[in-house]
């Protein structure tokens, strides 16, 4: 029989869609922005891939959405954590009153403490959905003394430890259950560093490490910010955008040092891990979510201008998740304009430029090749997937 | 007497000359003088006119500022620099990938000293024998590629790139077509961009199959169309793996329309194999002094030999070189098309480096020019499998029945992730023990990576002194990686401050410049 431990953040990644940077304390926020959390849906998937093995397999976790209704749901063997918060703690935890039941009751705190009852029980792996914030909780509880993957469901995903979807985690999870995969590697746990963001600077942090199952597919490469030798290749791409940009157009400038480029060219304020809109070359506005950003192109002639997140490949659902499939889809496939420097694409070793956003069908349909630009007058062919 | 003990294979004793010799201006002391140029005698001073012939926009009316030293000062300065470079008559040059660094015989650059004194200005009569041998080479290039006129006027590689990009667009406005786009591969030589995007192209590069190492045929399908002017690869690419399906691609961009042109500068895996006009190519070009052994002279002077097919010759750059069945001649008419590239270079070639090529090609003749092929790939493979039974080394795209050419890029990922050594460290490293080494182009599109090629030169105790050196080095990575870390130590001169590299604002490319930007005039 094999065990494995399952934590859900279930908060994680409400604020993406609606233009904050993160959920951690501004879950009220993206609740009254109108943000839906999905955190649980991306562990179903996850887990789903380990129904072939559901006779084998207890899942020890915390009751509700931290966890057990998913199991639950999916029919596996279940062990619950018994509750032990007290009066004062769940005082504390609660976000004064405007967050569902269930969610309200949810934090750092209790995701460190399934962590360390997960430990306890001596479970075979630790699989917990979230973003960076998350990874860090787990990491505090277990460090390098347990086997994790991470199920990407939060708006910051950097750290490695994440697998490139929420299936290709399960994937994983179940190879190791299997015997399939039997070598670790210590994945960074990471989190963009908040005094350099407060400065307009991305720089990651590391925090700690995560044993993770070493099976180079399925785990992503840490998003990397752009070295500095990059400034010169990031001036020639915006060069080449601006040249290119045709009157009466939407742009819509998606988050990254590459696309901060080409509103540095335009003289611009722009916003580093927000969503700008240009038009004629004048600003529209600053760090818009998806709603807002849809009502303002709708049936107009947008276009928009992303680039790959270093290190990760990702195009669409690590980190700009303002760009919601409404707004993809009002653009329209031929109108995304992908911007890359020859580094961050060498840094993927011809592996394709993956979508996750969370409509299957639009992610398929992005598929293809693509026409990156990675400098003046210069193109490299990338390939989109969904999948591996 | 003790005989000196010679068993070891790594060359551990070894120190590079290291003279801290100053720039030359730094050495210049006031009123010391090297030659005393003699005054004319008077009768003659009477008879000629001197400088004063020089049209008065020319003369020079500030002070000549040259360093003021003695003879043997000078001589001292260049035997010292000399002394303190690593170049391909002093070291096993197998590190220095993709440039194919093989033996240039000295008995060539004997016979080169012949045509010294010649001045290409000098009248087609009077030069009839080193015409004959640019045209004689011309139809030695012809047979190897199967191309049917070459130019020797591009002084280079890169200046061969742009002179193909150059016939490409003479092609198009011939035809009134407009077409902007080039497509190549990132692995091939980074020219086959740069050199087009200076003629005016906009510039598409294929990324490789993961696995294969080689782009696929449904990519550039993607991407190529009415604006395609042209194609321009190297294959083997840089990374040694050779694409045996291209015939498929240049059948494709001739199908819509595009040429399609052949980085050969490195061509020795080639020679006698296969030639560019073979796989369709409609044109290709040749570094004679990567290929064809003339000195790779630290930048020059160096020829890339560009040849076309015969609807293509018209657009070449004037003069070709010619012969009537009587005489040698400059042939200027059959490149006097309106739409033709003009010139790339002045003159027509580089004649002691053409001379050279001849003379290396002579003295093999086509069996010989097919051995050195089958020599360098023998060499190569051999260094490659002895390679990759270190764990340190590993290789991308190795399907198992993709062998490398004549060159192979490495990675040394395993040994950076046991020991934290990377590819510029074992780079600094293998100078303590007089040996070039390389990693890749740039950008790094394989992790850590090593390039070598060791040609048909060296030997298999030349090889293996260079393999017996990486594994010493490897060695010291997992025993004491801070020497590594650290060096190099037996070098001309310590680490060098490279942060600067990348600011212009801080580049002095001359003495003159230095001076302007770092003293007061």
């Amino acid at each position: 029989m094999k065990k494995i431990g399952l934590i859900v953040n279930p908060i994680a990644g409400m604020g993406g869609s609606v233009g904050l940077k993160g959920t951690d304390n501004a879950a009220a926020e993206a609740f009254r922005r109108g943000a839906i959390p999905r955190a649980g849906d991306r562990a179903k998937t996850a887990l789903s891939e380990l129904l072939s093995i559901k006779e084998e397999l207890f899942i020890y976790t915390s009751q509700g959405s931290m966890g057990g209704e998913i199991a639950q749901e999916l029919g596996f063997r279940t062990v619950i954590k018994p509750e032990a918060l007290d009066d004062a703690g769940k005082a504390a935890l609660m976000d004064a009153g405007t967050l569902p039941e269930p969610l309200s009751k949810t934090s750092a705190a209790d995701t460190k403490s399934l962590a360390e009852w997960l430990l306890k029980k001596e479970v075979d792996l630790i699989l917990f959905a979230g973003g960076d914030g998350t990874a860090r909780d787990v990491y505090q509880a277990v460090e390098l003394s347990a086997c994790c993957v991470g199920i990407p469901a939060g708006v910051k995903i950097h750290s490695p430890v994440y697998a490139k979807n929420p299936k290709a985690a399960g994937q994983l999870a179940l190879l190791w259950l299997t015997g399939k995969v039997s070598m670790t590697q210590e994945e960074e746990v990471l989190d963009i560093d908040e005094e350099q963001y407060r400065k307009e600077q991305i720089n990651t942090r590391l925090y700690g490490y995560l044993k993770v199952p070493k099976e180079r597919s399925f785990t992503q490469n840490r998003k990397a910010p752009t070295p500095l030798s990059d400034a010169a290749a990031i001036d020639s791409i915006a060069y080449e955008v601006v040249r290119q940009m045709e009157p009466d157009t939407f742009y819509i400038i998606g988050a990254g040092t590459t696309t901060r480029g080409v509103m540095e060219i335009l003289g611009l304020k722009n916003t580093l891990i927000g969503v700008d809109l240009v038009y004629n070359k004048k600003l529209v506005a600053n760090d818009l979510g998806g709603s807002e950003l849809l009502s303002l192109i709708k049936e107009k002639r947008s276009k928009l201008i992303v680039t790959i997140t270093g290190g990760q490949g990702f195009l669409f659902g690590r980190g700009n998740q303002q760009l919601t499939p409404d707004v993809i889809r009002e653009v329209g496939k031929e109108n995304i304009i992908i911007l890359a420097t020859k580094t961050k694409l060498a840094a993927l070793s011809g592996r394709p430029l993956f979508v996750d956003t969370y409509d299957e069908e639009l992610n398929h349909s992005l598929c293809g090749y693509y026409r990156a630009i990675a400098g003046y007058g210069e193109t490299i062919v990338c390939r989109v997937s969904d999948h591996e | 007497m003790k005989r000196i003990d010679r068993s070891s294979k790594v060359r551990t004793g070894f120190h590079q000359a290291k003279w801290d010799e100053p720039i030359i201006y730094e050495l210049s002391t006031p009123g010391e003088r090297g030659i005393l140029v003699g005054q004319p005698e008077k009768a003659v001073a009477e008879e000629v006119e001197g400088i004063s012939a020089i049209p008065v926009g020319m003369a020079r009316n500030t002070k000549l500022n040259l360093p003021e030293m003695s003879q043997s000062r000078v001589l001292r300065h260049y035997s010292r620099l000399a002394q303190q470079t690593l170049g391909a008559d002093v070291n096993i040059e197998i590190g220095q990938g993709t440039c194919t660094v093989k033996y240039s015989p000295k008995v060539n650059d004997q016979l080169a000293n012949l045509i010294r004194e010649y001045h290409p200005l000098q009248d087609e009569s009077t030069v009839q024998g080193i015409l004959q041998i640019f045209h004689e080479t011309d139809k030695y290039m012809c047979e190897i590629s199967g191309m049917d006129h070459f130019s020797f006027q591009p002084s280079g590689g890169s200046q061969g790139i742009m002179t193909m990009a150059s016939v490409i667009r003479s092609y198009f406005k011939d035809k009134s077509e407009d077409r902007d786009e080039i497509i190549t591969t990132i692995y091939s030589h980074p020219s086959d961009a740069a050199a087009p995007a200076v003629a005016g192209f906009k510039i598409i590069y294929l990324q490789p199959d993961p696995r294969t190492g080689v782009p696929d045929l449904e990519q550039l399908k993607a991407v190529s169309g009415p604006r395609t002017a042209g194609y321009i690869v190297a294959n083997p690419e840089d990374t040694g793996v050779y694409n045996s399906h291209v015939k498929e691609f240049v059948d494709h961009i001739h199908s819509i329309g595009g040429l399609c042109a052949y980085d050969q500068a490195n061509a020795n895996g080639l020679l006698g194999v296969t030639r560019a006009r073979d796989a369709g190519f409609d044109m290709c070009f040749f570094n004679l002094h990567k290929t064809f052994s003339t000195p790779h002279g630290c930048g020059g002077p160096a020829c890339g030999a560009t040849g076309v097919q015969k609807n293509l010759v018209k657009y070449l750059p004037a003069p070709l070189v010619g012969f009537d069945g009587k005489k040698y001649f400059l042939d200027y008419e059959t490149v006097s098309n309106p739409c033709a590239v003009g010139k790339v270079r002045e003159w027509y070639g580089v004649a002691p480096v053409v001379l050279k090529a001849y003379c290396w090609i002579r003295s093999l003749g086509p069996n010989g020019l097919y051995q050195v092929a089958k020599t360098a790939v023998l060499n190569n493979n051999y260094m490659f499998k002895k390679l990759m039974e270190l764990p340190e080394v590993s290789a991308y795209y190795e399907d198992g029945s993709n062998q490398r050419v004549e060159q192979a890029r490495y990675s040394l990922e395993n040994l950076t992730k046991e020991t934290g050594i990377g590819t510029l460290d074992i780079q600094r490293r293998m100078m303590d023990f007089g040996m070039h080494y390389w990693t890749s182009h740039h950008p790094f599109y394989l992790p850590e990576p090593m390039t070598l090629e060791p040609t048909e030169t060296p030997s298999k105790k030349d090889i293996d002194e260079y393999i017996e050196t990486l594994k010493y080095v490897f060695k010291e990575a997992h025993e004491n990686p801070e020497i590594i870390k650290t060096a190099p130590h037996r070098s001309v001169t310590h680490q060098v401050d490279e942060s600067g590299m990348d600011d212009q604002a801080t580049w002095a490319l001359s003495w003159k410049t230095y001076l302007k930007k770092y003293t007061e005039s």
